[in-house]
């Protein structure tokens, strides 16, 4: 019911926000002649806008998750599992990589290339490391006895660490081909193709930085239930 | 032009269907009136919305069809119109959900005198309790749940000791007593609906829900269940008996209490042996059966099953319908079976006699009958084998010619039409897959390779 | 930083030189578009196939029993989905929006093309799994399209095996396929439009599928969550939804879990579904309508906020679709407020389609015959919504024929008539030569008239009490034996509906090959896609130059003008201050 009520004020919120931000009450008949267009958004980048739009539905997908993780808890079936030490040394690792992508990004933003390459760099292997711990996190698990089916606590752990690692895969095969081209070298390449390359620098950035966030609130709700 | 008269052809069609057809609100036998009343304040409301709605646009149509030098108006809004209109509809909108929300506020509080029923839904059967005379149902898990305690009442329970179990699909209820129904499903999702009391909720295995209502009309109504629930799910019936009340005080003390049931002794196979005297005469001193007199095999099948039949002859249920010649012998023999413990004792006998195969003897298309078997399968599985938590008995290793006959009775409403036998309605229901002679006898062939 | 407009990188479209690369591995939106029409029309006619078979048993029980209990809620699980999802989804999206938005929003193609062409062929993959689950052992799943638990994956359910894996699998790889496919559409629409469109001048067409695409970008995460939860209690024991309970006699291993939450879920998804499909028909509807009333649609800003307000709505009125789920019974009272909320906006719109042909010039050309016939049967869907949506009234009618016959006149028959429409609207575009009309004309009438005898009487039965989702009624003590009539009636309706979408399929094909040689602008329309230099248009649409926008989606019939429509491209007169005219008085 308290979802219902959230997902209620969310709805209102946007309505609002499209008629007063989105100039939806302009009479579009009495304007003529082409006026620029009002909504601010039409100038960015479409790999940007895509991305946010990508990052509404991650967000959409792991919020529901949240929501019958929370549900399912409540059940006295419930058996909680230990949590790893391990998985704060990961968090430390996603935190690190999240830091270094955002190096890279300034880096970029002054055409700074050392910076890119070893920022990057760095950035892609601390997450590929975090994706190690959280391998060895389950390895940990499933060896003291904890098992896939055996609880849903356990079910959820899995799944849910899962799916974030896939999204963090995700990012990393786009990662892989920014830093190809950037250790390449960039003397082959024209303006736009070195912007393209700039503007991934960002976005992954962007996402990495989400991943984080979303990891840290995962992280909080698998620690305290 | 058409096009207009078509629209009014359709607005006039569909009023004149509402007020003609055979098809309407079966008449009310709850308590649940005002259901009906907001149904027709609905019907009123949006009746009159597509009236007008649709007239108006046929009138359009007509009106403004295209001829030369026709030119359509520039009219880009009308914010008065659309206030009227947002208007309009708001309270059109409001005179239905109100008067919706202040009776869905009564179906949710069940009053205080309403008396507890138990309803229990498992795959294709229904069966009730009731809560004795202590007023309180006994706990109840399907742990417990065996062939003795198929309602898996707890029987370390004190409260469930008295508890009045009605293991067939037929219940009764005192008229005008307010009755909360509560719903506990063994399975899988099921939903508790009489069309004449208007109500209807899902049984969740896993927790108990509810629904209550009043019976006002003494009378006899069918019970579906209207949540898919496997592929008997149009098959899954009970009866819901309304008496007057001394009629439902005789009915109530002839129940078995959830005691009488555990106390029952085993059937005695020594004792059996003298009983069965009657039947070897037919059926065989090894209850092999016998073509000859049209007598199945009785050894291999459940007792529960044999039991069932017994009891169904004995009782008129079986046996006494128009074109059943071979059950009508059997029906005044069984009659003279005194009591329910010599049945127990009989079958307890011919389940200690050894079973022999049998020579097949029907001709059929085996892959056909495999297709077939498919829908039989799911209550008396895959080998044949019968399953009483499904209230199956077995198939395989039973006499061939005898399973054609039985299903040409189901199909032709010989076996399964006495409203005692819910069994044998489902199994008329099922003969439905049958297009012909043939595909029993195909069945059939099937089955013998099991 | 500053980068490159995606409008005018042309550099990135390659013009497609081979047959293969032209047709097959396109990344051309209108090819794609295509693909996703024809994929979608044709798993549609399968699932109409399976309609019919199940409407031979229901009506000639005794004469064409062909199929088995088991064969009949297969087909019923599978013709539900694949009207829903494969069918009505993807043809709105993946078909209509995938032609439409690049062409009306002035952009040369979507601004992903590359993940446009996946899509597509993620599409496919999806579609070939699903069907493939008639070849596996124990066939296609029969839990009823709403795939509810436990029983989609107890025994006693058909397909409890491979048929549900695949169902799930299938349903996943949709999704992707979806996401994919709307992340184009949002991201095209918001970011790639020509100049001078501005949102409120974008068509009502692109309004619809624009919010449907959100809608289905928030929601379809609800029903993978499902899938996926559904997948692991199907082939690894987990209990997200299993409690425990007897399978077959015998105690299952699974224990704690919640059928209804599975419900909520699905419903989550569900309901916002309904819009999905509902939205772009509006938008599109609109736009036919518009047109050959030769008159602007009435109240386009109201017409914009519906669909918003219906898009955000839709979010928070799941739960009526499980009144009588046994969920806590409290719920009721919030979700039939909400529910009836929904319909102010709703109706709205449709007073809106009406007074659109108020003091219009109505041409009533094949197109415009469906919009009308639209009304007609959106009007008596949503009516019967207003029954069903109101919790006490839902009471009796929840689970019986009255819920089919609602579904299908305002999910169903109506999306249909509006992709019937939409179709003859702009196949002349699509393939530059007109259709038949006569044809057009018996398929319109055939329908209309076919559908609603199917669905009007199913309302009467659904009042009486018959029950929905049954292989038989057999005997029971309410049901008079008109009902087997109705039933027969009814099925040959269907019948002859059926036979109608044949002649549907043949004037499509017949008139690819013969049909008239039709020009760019056939109806008259102002919208951009009427504008395009050749029709069909080619790969990047515009030529040399994209369009501009000067008004409106609806200069029709303009007062003081010779022509009754002014294209959008076209600049305001002398003497007019660019920017700011009052159009209305001249």
């Amino acid at each position: 019911m308290s979802v219902a009520m959230l997902f209620a004020a969310l709805g209102v919120a946007i309505v609002l926000w499209f008629l007063m931000v989105r100039r939806l009450r302009t009479k579009p008949w009495i304007e003529k002649g082409t006026i620029d267009l009002d909504d601010g958004i039409a100038g960015l980048d479409a790999e940007r806008v895509g991305l946010w739009m990508f990052l509404g539905v991650v967000t959409s997908l792991f919020s529901l998750f949240m929501i019958i993780y929370m549900e399912r808890s409540g059940f006295p079936d419930w058996r909680p599992l230990p949590d790893p030490q391990i998985l704060w040394i990961n968090t430390a690792l996603l935190i690190l990589g999240s830091l270094a992508f955002q190096l890279a990004r300034n880096a970029a933003r002054h055409d700074r290339l050392s910076g890119v390459k070893l920022n990057l760099t760095a950035g892609g292997a601390l997450t590929i490391a975090f994706i190690a711990g959280q391998v060895l996190a389950w390895r940990q698990l499933t060896a003291a006895g904890y098992f896939l089916a055996a609880n849903p606590a356990n079910t959820f752990f899995y799944l849910i660490t899962a799916l974030h690692a896939v999204h963090l895969l995700g990012g990393l095969w786009v990662w892989a081909r920014t830093t190809l081209s950037v250790w390449r070298g960039l003397e082959s390449l024209d303006v736009t193709e070195i912007a393209g390359i700039r503007l991934r620098v960002q976005l992954c950035s962007v996402y990495w930085h989400f991943l984080l966030l979303l990891w840290l609130v995962l992280f909080y709700l698998l620690i305290t239930t | 032009m058409l096009m207009a008269v078509v629209l009014i052809l359709l607005v006039i069609g569909s009023l004149i269907f509402h007020f003609a057809s055979p098809w309407y609100l079966t008449p009310l036998a709850s308590n649940w009136e005002l259901i009906d009343t907001t149904i027709n304040i609905t019907f009123v409301v949006t009746g009159i919305v597509f009236v007008l709605v649709n007239f108006f646009m046929a009138y359009c149509v007509w009106k403004f069809r295209h001829r030369p030098n026709l030119k359509a108006e520039y009219d880009p809004e009308n914010t008065k119109l659309e206030v009227w209109l947002t208007a309009i509809t708001s309270v059109g909108v409001a005179a239905m959900l109100a008067p919706g929300l202040v009776v869905w506020g009564q179906f949710v509080n069940v009053p205080e005198d309403a008396m507890d029923v138990e309803a229990v839904g498992q795959q294709w059967h229904w069966s009730f309790r009731l809560p004795g005379e202590d007023g309180v149902l006994g706990n109840s898990d399907i742990r417990h749940v065996s062939e003795q305690n198929p309602f898996g009442v707890d029987p370390e329970d004190p409260t469930g000791q008295d508890d009045v179990l009605i293991a067939r699909p037929e219940v009764h209820m005192a008229v005008d007593q307010p009755v909360n129904l509560l719903l506990r499903s063994k399975d899988v999702l099921h939903n508790f609906a009489v069309p004449q009391f208007r109500v209807k909720m899902d049984l969740v295995p896993g927790m108990v829900t509810y629904q209550w209502f009043t019976p006002t009309v003494v009378g006899r109504y069918d019970v579906l269940c209207e949540e898919l629930c496997g592929i008997a799910h149009f098959a899954m019936r009970a009866r819901v008996i309304v008496d007057t009340q001394e009629d439902y005080d005789a009915w109530l003390t002839e129940q078995p209490t959830f005691a009488d049931t555990m106390a029952r002794p085993p059937g005695d196979a020594a004792a059996g042996q003298a009983a069965y005297a009657i039947c070897a005469a037919c059926h065989g001193p090894d209850g092999q059966g016998m073509q000859a007199l049209n007598s199945p095999k009785l050894t291999g099948q459940e007792g529960w099953y044999l039991r069932r039949q017994i009891q169904y002859f004995k009782n008129g249920i079986r046996g006494t319908a128009e074109g059943d010649t071979f059950g009508a012998t059997m029906a005044p023999i069984m009659a003279a079976v005194p009591d329910e413990q010599t049945i127990d004792n009989i079958v307890a006998y011919i389940q200690s006699l050894p079973e022999e195969p049998l020579e097949p003897t029907v001709v059929g298309d085996v892959v056909a009958g495999e297709r077939l078997y498919g829908t039989c399968q799911a209550c008396h599985g895959a080998d044949g084998e019968g399953i009483w938590a499904l209230n199956a008995p077995g198939l395989a290793g039973q006499t061939d010619w005898y399973l054609v006959r039985q299903l040409q009775n189901f199909r032709s409403g010989i076996r399964g039409s006495h409203p005692g036998d819910a069994y044998g309605d489902q199994m008329r229901m099922m003969a439905d897959i049958f297009t012909d002679e043939q595909a029993i006898n195909d069945l059939v062939a099937y089955v013998n390779t099991l | 930083m500053a980068y490159v407009a995606i409008a005018d990188r042309d550099h990135h479209l390659h013009d497609p030189q081979t047959f293969i690369t032209k047709y097959i591995y396109s990344q051309d939106h209108k090819v794609i578009a295509i693909q996703y029409g024809l994929t979608a029309i044709f798993v549609g006619l399968i699932a109409m196939a399976l309609s019919v078979l199940m409407r031979l048993q229901l009506g000639f029980p005794e004469t064409f029993s062909v199929i088995t209990p088991e064969e009949y809620y297969q087909y019923v699980t599978l013709h539900g989905m694949i009207m829903v999802i494969y069918l009505l989804t993807a043809l709105f999206l993946g078909g209509f929006g995938n032609y439409l938005i690049p062409l009306m929003c002035g952009s040369r193609d979507m601004v992903f093309p590359f993940m446009n062409m996946l899509s597509f062929w993620v599409y496919l993959l999806s579609v070939l799994i699903l069907l493939s689950s008639f070849f596996v052992p124990g066939g296609p799943t029969g839990a009823g399209w709403t795939l509810y638990p436990p029983q989609a994956i107890a025994p006693g359910t058909p397909g409890i095996g491979a048929g549900i894996v695949l169902m799930l699998l299938s349903l996943a790889v949709f999704i992707v396929a979806f996401t994919m496919g709307g992340l184009n559409y949002v991201t095209t629409v918001l970011q790639a439009r020509c100049k001078g469109m501005t949102l409120m001048r974008m068509p009502l067409s692109i309004w619809g599928i624009f919010v449907a695409t959100i809608l289905g970008l928030l929601a379809f995460p609800a029903l993978l969550v499902a899938a996926i939860m559904m997948l692991l209690d199907q082939a690894i024991g987990t209990s997200f939804f299993l409690p425990s309970m007897l399978t077959m006699g015998e105690e299952s291993v699974q224990s704690g879990g919640s059928p209804i939450l599975f419900q909520h879920l699905f419903w989550f998804f569900g309901h916002p579904e309904v819009y999905i499909v509902a939205l772009p028909a509006f938008g599109m509807v609109s736009d036919v309508l518009a047109t050959h009333a030769r008159k602007n649609i009435f109240g386009y800003r109201m017409m914009v906020w519906a669909i918003v307000a219906i898009g955000a709505l839709s979010f928070i009125v799941w739960a009526h679709h499980m009144y009588v789920s046994g969920m806590n019974p409290y719920f009721g009272f919030f979700f039939a407020t909400t529910t009836l909320i929904i319909a102010v906006p709703t109706a709205l719109k449709v007073y809106n389609w009406v007074l659109t042909l108020w003091k219009g010039d109505l041409h009533l050309t094949v197109p415009m015959l469906f919009a009308i016939g639209f009304i007609f049967t959106f009007t008596h869907g949503g009516l019967t919504g207003l029954f069903l949506g109101n919790v006490t009234v839902d009471l009796p009618l929840s689970d019986t024929y009255f819920v089919v016959g609602h579904f299908h006149m305002v999910m169903g028959v109506s999306p249909v008539l509006v992709l019937f429409a939409a179709i003859y609207h702009w196949y002349p575009k699509m393939t530059g030569r007109m259709y038949n009309e006569m044809l057009g004309r018996w398929h319109f009438w055939l329908t209309l008239l076919g559908t609603y005898s199917i669905y009007l009487p199913m309302h009467y039965l659904g009042f009486l009490g018959v029950p929905r989702r049954y292989y038989a009624n057999g005997v029971t003590d309410f049901m008079p034996d008109s009902v087997q009539n109705a039933n027969a009636g009814i099925t040959i309706a269907a019948l002859v509906v059926a036979a109608t979408t044949l002649i549907f399929v043949f004037n499509m094909i017949w008139s690819l090959f013969r049909g008239e040689k039709a020009d760019g602008n056939p109806w008259g329309g102002t919208t951009l896609e009427w504008q395009t230099p050749q029709t069909p248009p080619v790969h990047g649409n515009w030529g040399d130059k994209l369009p501009e926008v000067h008004r409106w989606a609806y200069d029709f019939s303009v007062p003081g003008e010779k022509q009754d429509f002014i294209p959008q491209t076209e600049p305001p007169h002398e003497g007019v201050v660019a920017g700011r005219e009052h159009g209305v008085h001249h």
